[in-house]
Order: C-alpha cells, then sequence, then structure tokens
C-alpha cells in the first residue's frame, strides 16, 4: 500500500461522496456515483483485494450505474436537494 | 496525532458513512436516499477491507506451485500474506449491496408511476389530500 497513492485516492472518494449527494440533477449523481465506485476499486486494489475490486468494477460501477440510468429514465431527473 | 495518522483508512470510512447516513436522513429526494444508501454500504466494505491489511511485505495469498501442481516444500508463514477472510465475507456484501439497490429502484420506479413524483414532501402531501376524500 502506496500510502501518497491511497491518500489521494481517500480524498477523490470523500469529494465524489459529497457531490454525488449535493447536486441538483439525478442523472449527474448516477454518473459520480460510477465514479466513486470505480475509485473505491482502486483502493481496494492497492490493499491487495483484487477479487473485491474487481467485483466493485463490473457489479458496483458498471451494473448499478446502468440501473440508476434506467431508472432516471423510467422516473424524472429533476430533484429539489 | 500519531494514532490519526496510522489509521487514516478507518477515519475516512467514518466520514463516508456519516455522509451516506446524513444522506438517507436529511434529502427529501428518493433517489438521494438510495445514493446515500450505497455509499454507506461501500463504506463499511472499506473498513473490512481496511481490517485484513498487513503492512510490512505482506502479498496477496496465492501460493505458486511448481509446473506439476505440487506445492513447493517448505513453511508457509500467515505474515507474509494478507488475510484473506474479508475479502471472502466483502464478495457477498457487494453482490447483496447491489440487489438492494436494484429492488430499491424498482420501489422508486412504482412510487413514480402511482404518485408521478419523487420527493417525499410531495409524496405525502398527496397521501393527506386522498385521506380526507
Amino acid at each position: 500500500m502506496i500510502w501518497q497513492f491511497d491518500l489521494i485516492l481517500l480524498t477523490l472518494v470523500v469529494i465524489c461522496a459529497v457531490a454525488a449527494i449535493t447536486v441538483k440533477d439525478l442523472l449527474s449523481s448516477a454518473i459520480v456515483l460510477g465514479a466513486y465506485s470505480f475509485l473505491m476499486c482502486l483502493i481496494w486494489t492497492g490493499m491487495g483485494a483484487v477479487d473485491v475490486a474487481f467485483t466493485e468494477a463490473t457489479v458496483g460501477a458498471g451494473v448499478s450505474t446502468v440501473f440508476f440510468v434506467a431508472a432516471i429514465y423510467h422516473t424524472t431527473r429533476r430533484t429539489k436537494d | 496525532m500519531d494514532f490519526i495518522i496510522a489509521k487514516y483508512n478507518y477515519w475516512i470510512y467514518i466520514i463516508l458513512m456519516m455522509i451516506g447516513f446524513y444522506a438517507m436522513i436529511v434529502k427529501n429526494n428518493l433517489a438521494k436516499k438510495v445514493v446515500g444508501m450505497n455509499i454507506f454500504q461501500t463504506a463499511l466494505i472499506l473498513l473490512f477491507i481496511s481490517t485484513g491489511v498487513k503492512t510490512g511485505g505482506a502479498t496477496v495469498p496465492i501460493v505458486i506451485g511448481d509446473a506439476h501442481g505440487h506445492a513447493i516444500p517448505g513453511t508457509l508463514h500467515a505474515i507474509d500474506y494478507i488475510n484473506p477472510l474479508p475479502h471472502v465475507l466483502m464478495l457477498t456484501a457487494i453482490v447483496v449491496m447491489v440487489a438492494t439497490f436494484g429492488v430499491a429502484l424498482a420501489l422508486l420506479i412504482m412510487i413514480f408511476k402511482r404518485y408521478k413524483t419523487i420527493e417525499e414532501d410531495e409524496i405525502l402531501e398527496i397521501r393527506r389530500k386522498e385521506a380526507f376524500t
């Protein structure tokens, strides 16, 4: 685990988490959540948990984002907060 | 100060968990609540993966044998390998996380079809009006 790399990724993860819940458009929220999942996957690769990392990359960042975009397509992009 | 620096993963995990918890409680939009739940679960997985990490040259738990599949003679030391037990547990947790996410989004679509909105306060307003009529 390289701590400089790890610290940058952890900072980016916190920024992405805050952005995903504060952004005023649900489609942007879906994309930022996908970026969050992928950054989390990079952190886990750094920790040596490669099996967890590639499951997160396919299922968390891939399938979740597709589900979320499909749900937004069937509902609405509008959000008040 | 030394304690904070040595365990920085755990502090980030607490921050992420509180962000997700805040979104689940305070946000009015139901989709934002689902996003908060996802962040909460990912933070918990980060905690468990962090417990498996060993410093001092530990690598992924793969024992390399020779060409015929026989193990190399000698003693294997657990200190040389990262603890794989939390990895296996969290592999299950990720699958459960995505299943929960899918069910929550299906419920979201059904709520939108019924009330034409996914804001919690507007849904409560509609339900209040329906109760009087």
